[in-house]
Order: structure tokens, then C-alpha cells, then sequence
């Protein structure tokens, strides 16, 4: 592969995050594909974290195991990834503040606080002396740097973005007189269009945003956090809740009252949510409900990945009702697909839950800019004001062919709205009737008949390939990588992949699967849920299980090997 | 048009005869009516319990939500459409019991809302259990010795946090709720009335008989709404005298939540239209 991963190490503090980004964005400047994946502990200060920006003039789906070039900030960084240094690797690191000397033929000494503290008089700069350092190894230009870190530190003040660039330069510098050795590829930049360099957090928001999401409400909970902050500064309203409880029934109020909702929370405070996830089915209020996957029970792992909330999400709950389960690839895929999630929220009545991960949440990827004009809106059967006050004797669940009632909304002149979480009449009132109950339930489960089928899976690699890899969400890059890595090796393997889970698109993926032999799941949990679900929904059984439940995410790396492996 | 009593009229009810509820619905659509505004303007959030079936015993919008969620519903609603009366109405275990840390932060939020919380100190809907202002000693199907907790005092409470409209009334007292009910709506921000409710079936100490030995009215001893110090000192009195009235009312108009949203200062949200490519420039951010 044509491609170069740096890794960023370093204790939590030591901004680990920003070299990552600033180095991410400085080189998407030059229209490289970029795929940045950030690993970091539950603390603010200490313990080890790192940010992996991995480079490719070719298009990049995800994250590598293997480093090239190690900026450790700290010795701990040395002694844990030096065995993932790649054959040509370098480690980078300051030899004067980490007390700790050149060891090794690939470890190069840069004194970081040395070279901040000469040249812009604060070891504050360390960092960015590492960032100027590591282009210089790769033979990169400078002046994206310039550009890249003016805008990111003008904010604070000139100055300190002036102070950035010196230091910045002195490390290149340092680099350019000292270093005798060299690196796996050097990094030029290439013609091309700029694309957006951007996380799965950011995207989402984007997407919601273009949808018309006019109300969110959230409470902090890791990975999901980003979206109620970035959605904090635009012109809608974004409400961070008590808790969970109070967020999702504000989203519910808020899309009776007439606006596209949504919440974003993990699967702890979706667990608070539950109740109001029936609540949104009984009352037929259309809510987006984005859980970021981190692996549980209770707190589990804060800050990592994982996959496990597929068959809590689907089963969420007391009772039976309709609801749809999304879940998104990557950066890309997320901000259309959070549209079509209020779409299928609106035209259905009913609530969509959108699972992401801590990987997709808070990993970068360079992308094409979006296209909003590609954004459709479908309110489905909501009534105007005009036409609702036509209609005499308005029904909320009025009972029709589809089981989707006219939806007005209240403050609509002389039309009422009546809602309720008891099994109600078709106006919305309280009911103990045994024959309105069996209608409505009839009307809540089977509303969504026929939704199934705007699913597809997405198929990739040799059509003729007897063995399929077939995963979900967001371990499309890593599969899709593992699918090229194999036919390279000429072992002849096809992905069958789905962002849409729920209602099962039975036959989509029976189609995909014909002809196969051997069947991998891979997915992030230690039960092989998707699996499970498959099963229950085609007969159809996975031959090979790739899974991982470690916290960290599956990377092409990993499923290349666990083939490999099952394969002998 | 004329709004009237016929025009809030709804569907039969299933409370027992001799409820403390009969007597709040008929206030609740009184000050209504006195008031000129038209069952289309109201929203109803009502939650679970006996207190919880109230909007459907009258005629307008209405959210009969989730046991102790009334005012995260109510407060959303406020925000996407602020031209709407909206209430928010549940019981004591309702809005006490399962709803407290909402009605805790609501107040903090002061969104222009009423809050009518119908307090008959007891669990009605489940058969007469201890609910959070159940006095002291008093047996129920889970206190079978007595109550030992300490009772709530949701007055002293809301004042405490800062509320910026604190009322009780009595529920066998229709035009004292009227005139409270009245002046929550005329209250620009929170207004919350506890509502002293005999349940005629479950609480055989707090009865009608038992809260008219005790209750007296506020403005009948010159108590001033606008002395934070005197409201509370008031809050705190339970015994052989109850007061009923407003405690506390704001002098200062405070902002209500919804004026903190620079959104909806020109137009209710659920009246902005959705175009996608408004958002088109934020693209800048990403390159």
C-alpha cells in the first residue's frame, strides 16, 4: 500500500490531539486522503492516548496497525508502539525532557523544548516543533504548515500563531541539518480538488443541519458529545438536558409541537431513554435518536469503540412497534444518511435510531464537500395549517390503509391535537377498548411494511467470489481494505456490507449472499449480533466469525489476519 | 368568537365520585374561558396518575405523556412554538416522586409555563400508596407503620430555587383556583400551583374536612408575594394552619427561557422553514 501513518503519543494534556489535527489538516491541504483515528483514555491529564494520522495519495477508508513515523512526546510513547514501527519506521522524541536517551537505530532525537523555548521562548511550542519536525522527515512543504497553523492559532492572537510558525520552522529546520537516515515514502502534494477533512461527529451535525433539524437535545456522554457542541453554535436550538430522561422527552415535545428532533447520546444514556422511545412509537412522534457505541455494560470503556448496541437498540422497549435502525460507514455516509433518518422518521411516524461508534465519531476523514442540494426533504403526511382545518373532526391516529394518520400539529387553528402514551381512540383519548387496541397495535408494528426494501447493502470486490466479508456500520473502510488486501493475494473474497439494519432488508441480503460459500461476519462485539440477526431474518448462517470487543477499532489489518488465521 | 364553557367540554370521566379532580377541571376551564382563550392555543401535558387524565376530560391540545415527564415536553414545546398556552399537569408522585429532578431544573429555566400539580398526597392511581408529601405517620399500603420520611415541601422548594411564581390552592375552592389559575397565565415565565387535592378513596386523613379546618388565604393576612423572606416563612407553615395563595411572585420580570434563544426572537421555530442549503457555508469550516 502507498500509504503512511504517523502516530502522535503522548499523556493526555501534552496535546496530542492538536499535533494530530494540524498535521491531518496541513497535509489534506496538499489533497492527500487523510484517515485520522484518535485513541484516548477517560482523564484529562496523564495516562497514555495517541492519534493516528495515516496518508495516502490514493483514497484512504481507515486506520492502519503499522506506524512509520512515531512522534513520541513522551519515553512511555517509545517503549509502546516501537514494536508497530514498520521496516523503514523513525520515532521522533526529545532525548533532553524524557531523560531518556537514542537507544535504538530508528529512534532520532529532536529536543523538542530545546528548539520552542529558543525560538519562540515558551516550551509551549513544543508541540508544533514536533509537528514542523515530522514534515521534515517526510520531505513535506512547509508553507501548508504556515497556512494550516495561522488559522488555527489566530484565534488566541497573532502572536501566538507568529510564535506557532517559528517554532514550526526550527523543527523542519533541526531536521533538514541533523537527520542522516530516512523515512518509508516522502509526501508530496498532488493536484486535485480540496476536500473536507472531517470527523463523524462533525458530519452528523452537518447532515442534521441540512435536514432541518431545528431541536436538539442532549446530555454529555462520550462519543456523542461533539454533536450537542458543534450544534450549540448554530441557529436552532440545542438544549442540554437535566439527563438523558428530560433530553429525549424535550426532542418528543418538540417534535409534536411541529420540528424535526433529535438526540444524541451511548448506550448508557440511551438505556435512560428507553421508556421514551416507546413513547415516541404510542404517540407516532418522529425522533432521531443517534447512539455513539462505546463498549458496556454501565461505564464500560468511556472513551472506546465497539459495536454491542445493535440487538439493544432493536429490541429497546417495553412492547411492539415499528422502528428503523441506520448506521452509518463513515464521515461521508453519515451526513446523508442522518437526512434519510428524518425522513423515515417523519413519513413514518416513528422513531430512528441512528447507531454510530467512538471510531466514527471522532475519526477524520478527507472527503468531497457536500453536496446539499443532493438533501431531499419528506415530511410525509404532515398536514399544512390550511389543509388540517379542512378536515372536520380531525383524528390524530386516524385509521387509514398504510396505518399512517394525517400528522397536524397544535396551534393549528381550530384543529386539536391529542397525544397520548395509553392505548388511545383514534382521536387520541384514553382507551380500554379490546378491539381499538388490536387496529392500533396492528397500526404501530406494521406501518413500516415495505420500508425494508430502500435498504440495500452495499456490494464490493469480485462478484464471482465465493467468500463474502460482511460487517455493518462503521468497519466499512477496514473491510473494504481487507476485501483489496486478499485479492491481492489472490484470495478471492467479495464485502457485503449494510448501513441499514432495521427493518431487516431480508431479501436485499439473501441476494448478496447467493452463490457465496463461505460466509466472515466481522463486527465489533463479542456475540456476533448482526449474525444473530441474519439468521433469524434469512436462515442464512455465518460460516467464520471476525470479532473484536477489546475497545479498539477493527482495522483491514486485523481482518486480514483473523482470515488468515481461520483459513489454516 | 366567544370562547365558552361548552367549548372545553370533554370526554366523560373515570375519576371517583367526590374526586378532588372535578374541582380542578372546572376552575382549569373557567380561568379559560374568563380568559378569552381558545381550546386551539392550549396544549395540555399531562403525565401519569389520576391528575394525568385531566386534558382529556376537556377539549385542546393535548400530550398525555410519560409518568413524571411533563415539564422536558412542556419545555420544548414552549421553545418550538412560544405563541401557544401550554400546562403542564400531573400529581404529587407524578411531578415530586419521578418528575422532581425536572421540576428542580425547570425552575432554573423559567420557561413560560404553568405548572398545576395536583397534590393529594397519596398514590391514587396504583391504590393508595405514600407518595413524597404524605405526612409524617401516615399508613398506607408501603408505610404500613407509618410514613417516616420527611415530607416534601415543594412551596419552600420552589422558592428555595428560585421560582419566579409559587401559588397553592385548594381544590374544593373554585374560585380561588380560578383566580390563581389566572394569574399563572398573566405570570410571564414558570408559574407553579400546588393544588391541595382530597382523594376521597385512598386518604382517609386529608380530607375535605381536614384541609377546610386549616387552609387560610394569604391576601387575608396582607402577605406581600413580592417579600422573598415572608414567602418562605410561609412556605414553611403546615399544621394546624395552611396557607393558600400566591407565596411568591417575582417583583422583576426575569427572562423567561425562551427569550435566551435568539432563534425564535423573530418567528416561532415550527414556523421556520427547512432549506438545506442555508447551511451550505459551513462547508468552509472542513477545507
Amino acid at each position: 500500500m502507498n500509504d503512511f501513518n504517523f502516530r502522535v503519543g503522548g499523556a493526555a494534556g501534552q496535546g496530542v490531539q492538536t499535533i494530530g489535527y494540524v498535521l491531518a489538516k496541513t497535509l489534506a491541504r496538499g489533497n492527500l486522503s487523510i484517515h485520522l483515528s484518535q485513541d484516548y483514555e477517560s482523564r484529562i491529564r496523564g495516562g497514555h492516548n495517541f492519534t493516528d494520522i495515516r496518508v495516502s495519495e490514493e483514497p484512504l477508508y481507515g486506520s492502519t496497525e503499522r506506524v512509520d513515523l512515531l512522534i513520541a512526546l513522551n519515553g512511555e510513547t517509545l517503549e509502546r508502539h516501537q514494536a508497530a514501527l514498520s521496516n523503514k519506521g523513525v520515532a521522533i522524541f526529545d532525548a533532553e525532557s524524557s531523560g531518556r536517551e537514542v537507544e535504538k537505530p530508528y529512534e532520532f532525537n529532536v529536543p523538542f523544548e530545546r528548539i520552542a523555548v529558543e525560538t519562540a521562548e515558551n516550551k509551549i511550542f513544543s508541540n508544533t516543533v514536533a509537528t514542523g519536525a515530522a514534515l521534515s522527515l517526510v520531505g513535506y512543504d512547509l508553507d501548508f504548515l504556515r497556512e494550516v497553523l495561522i488559522e488555527t492559532f489566530k484565534v488566541k492572537s497573532i502572536k501566538v500563531a507568529e510564535d506557532n510558525i517559528k517554532a514550526a520552522e526550527a523543527g523542519y529546520r533541526y531536521v533538514e541539518k541533523n537527520f542522516k537516515g530516512e523515512t518509508a515514502l516522502k509526501l508530496k502534494p498532488v493536484n486535485g480538488q480540496r476536500r473536507m477533512l472531517i470527523n463523524g461527529n462533525e458530519a452528523l451535525s452537518l447532515g442534521a443541519l441540512a435536514a432541518g433539524c431545528k431541536f436538539m437535545s442532549g446530555y454529555p456522554m462520550t462519543p456523542s458529545t461533539g454533536i450537542l457542541q458543534y450544534l450549540m453554535d448554530q441557529h436552532i436550538i440545542a438544549e442540554q438536558g437535566e439527563d438523558e430522561i428530560a433530553a429525549i422527552n424535550m426532542a418528543i415535545g418538540a417534535g409534536f409541537t411541529g420540528v424535526r428532533s433529535m438526540v444524541a447520546t451511548s448506550g448508557g444514556g440511551f438505556s435512560l431513554m428507553v421508556e421514551a422511545l416507546g413513547l415516541s412509537a404510542m404517540t407516532e412522534t418522529p425522533i432521531v435518536i443517534v447512539v455513539g457505541q462505546r463498549p458496556g455494560p454501565a461505564t464500560g470503556f468511556p472513551t472506546r469503540t465497539a459495536q454491542s448496541e445493535l440487538e439493544f437498540v432493536m429490541h429497546a422497549a417495553q412492547g411492539e412497534f415499528a422502528r428503523a435502525v441506520l448506521a452509518p460507514r463513515d464521515a461521508e455516509d453519515v451526513f446523508y444518511l442522518i437526512s434519510k433518518a428524518f425522513n423515515i422518521a417523519e413519513r413514518y411516524q416513528i422513531p430512528v435510531i441512528v447507531l454510530t461508534d467512538q471510531f466514527l465519531a471522532d475519526s477524520y476523514w478527507t472527503i468531497p464537500p457536500f453536496d446539499f442540494s443532493a438533501i431531499q426533504i419528506d415530511r410525509g403526511a404532515l398536514l399544512t395549517e390550511a389543509e388540517a382545518e379542512k378536515i372536520k373532526d380531525y383524528a390524530r391516529y386516524r385509521f387509514t390503509e398504510s396505518g399512517i394518520s394525517p400528522r397536524a400539529l397544535p396551534g393549528y387553528k381550530d384543529v386539536l391535537v391529542v397525544a397520548d402514551s395509553d392505548e388511545h381512540t383514534e382521536q387520541g383519548h384514553i382507551t380500554e377498548s379490546a378491539d381499538i387496541r388490536v387496529k392500533m397495535v396492528d397500526k404501530r408494528v406494521w406501518k413500516t411494511r415495505g420500508l425494508e426494501k430502500e435498504f440495500t447493502p452495499i456490494s464490493y470486490g469480485p462478484e464471482d467470489a465465493k467468500t463474502v466479508l460482511l460487517g455493518w456500520g462503521s468497519t466499512y473502510g477496514a473491510i473494504r481494505e481487507a476485501v483489496d488486501r486478499l485479492n491481492q493475494k489472490r484470495i478471492g473474497v467479495r464485502m457485503v456490507h449494510l448501513n441499514a439494519i432495521w427493518p431487516f432488508p431480508a431479501e436485499a441480503v439473501q441476494d448478496a449472499l447467493e452463490g457465496s460459500e463461505k460466509r466472515v461476519i466481522v463486527e465489533g462485539n463479542a456475540t456476533a449480533q448482526l449474525a444473530r440477526v441474519i439468521r433469524s431474518e434469512t436462515g442464512v448462517e455465518m460460516t467464520v466469525k471476525i470479532l473484536k470487543y477489546d475497545g479498539r477499532p477493527i482495522t483491514a489489518d486485523y481482518v486480514v489476519r483473523k482470515f488468515e488465521e481461520a483459513a489454516q | 368568537m366567544t370562547v365558552t364553557i361548552e367549548d372545553y367540554r370533554g370526554e366523560e370521566t373515570a375519576w371517583c365520585p367526590g374526586c378532588g379532580n372535578f374541582g380542578i377541571l372546572s376552575a382549569l376551564k373557567k380561568a379559560l374561558v374568563e380568559l378569552q382563550i381558545p381550546p386551539y392555543e392550549v396544549l395540555i401535558v399531562s403525565g401519569i396518575g389520576q391528575a394525568g387524565k385531566l386534558p382529556h376530560y376537556m377539549k385542546c391540545n393535548t400530550f398525555n405523556g410519560l409518568h413524571g415527564r411533563t415539564l422536558p415536553v412542556a419545555t420544548a414545546a414552549k421553545l418550538v412554538n412560544n405563541r401557544l398556552n401550554i400546562f403542564a399537569v400531573g400529581g404529587d408522585g407524578d411531578g415530586y416522586g419521578e418528575g422532581g429532578n425536572h421540576f428542580m431544573h425547570t425552575i432554573r429555566r423559567n420557561p413560560n409555563i404553568k405548572y398545576l400539580v395536583h397534590n393529594n398526597q397519596i398514590y391514587a392511581l396504583t391504590k393508595g400508596q405514600a407518595s413524597p408529601t404524605s405526612d409524617i405517620g401516615f399508613v398506607t399500603k408501603t408505610t404500613p407503620g407509618g410514613v417516616t420520611a420527611k415530607q416534601l415541601n415543594p412551596i419552600a422548594l420552589a422558592i428555595t430555587l428560585g421560582a419566579t411564581f409559587v401559588a397553592r390552592t385548594f381544590s374544593g375552592d373554585i374560585q380561588h383556583q380560578v383566580q390563581m389559575i389566572k394569574a399563572a397565565v398573566q405570570h410571564r415565565g414558570f408559574a407553579y400551583i400546588d393544588i391541595l387535592q382530597p382523594c376521597v378513596t385512598f386518604n382517609h386523613l386529608n380530607t375535605y374536612g381536614w384541609y377546610l379546618k386549616r387552609i387560610y388565604k394569604l391576601e387575608n393576612e396582607h402577605h406581600n408575594p413580592s417579600d422573598l423572606e415572608a414567602a418562605y416563612l410561609k412556605a414553611k407553615e403546615w399544621g394546624d394552619r395552611i396557607p393558600i395563595g400566591i407565596f411568591y411572585q417575582n417583583p422583576q420580570q426575569q427572562p423567561t427561557y425562551e427569550d435566551q434563544f435568539p432563534v425564535i426572537k423573530e418567528q416561532p421555530l415550527v414556523k421556520q422553514p427547512i432549506d438545506p442549503k442555508q447551511y451550505e457555508k459551513l462547508i468552509q469550516d472542513f477545507l
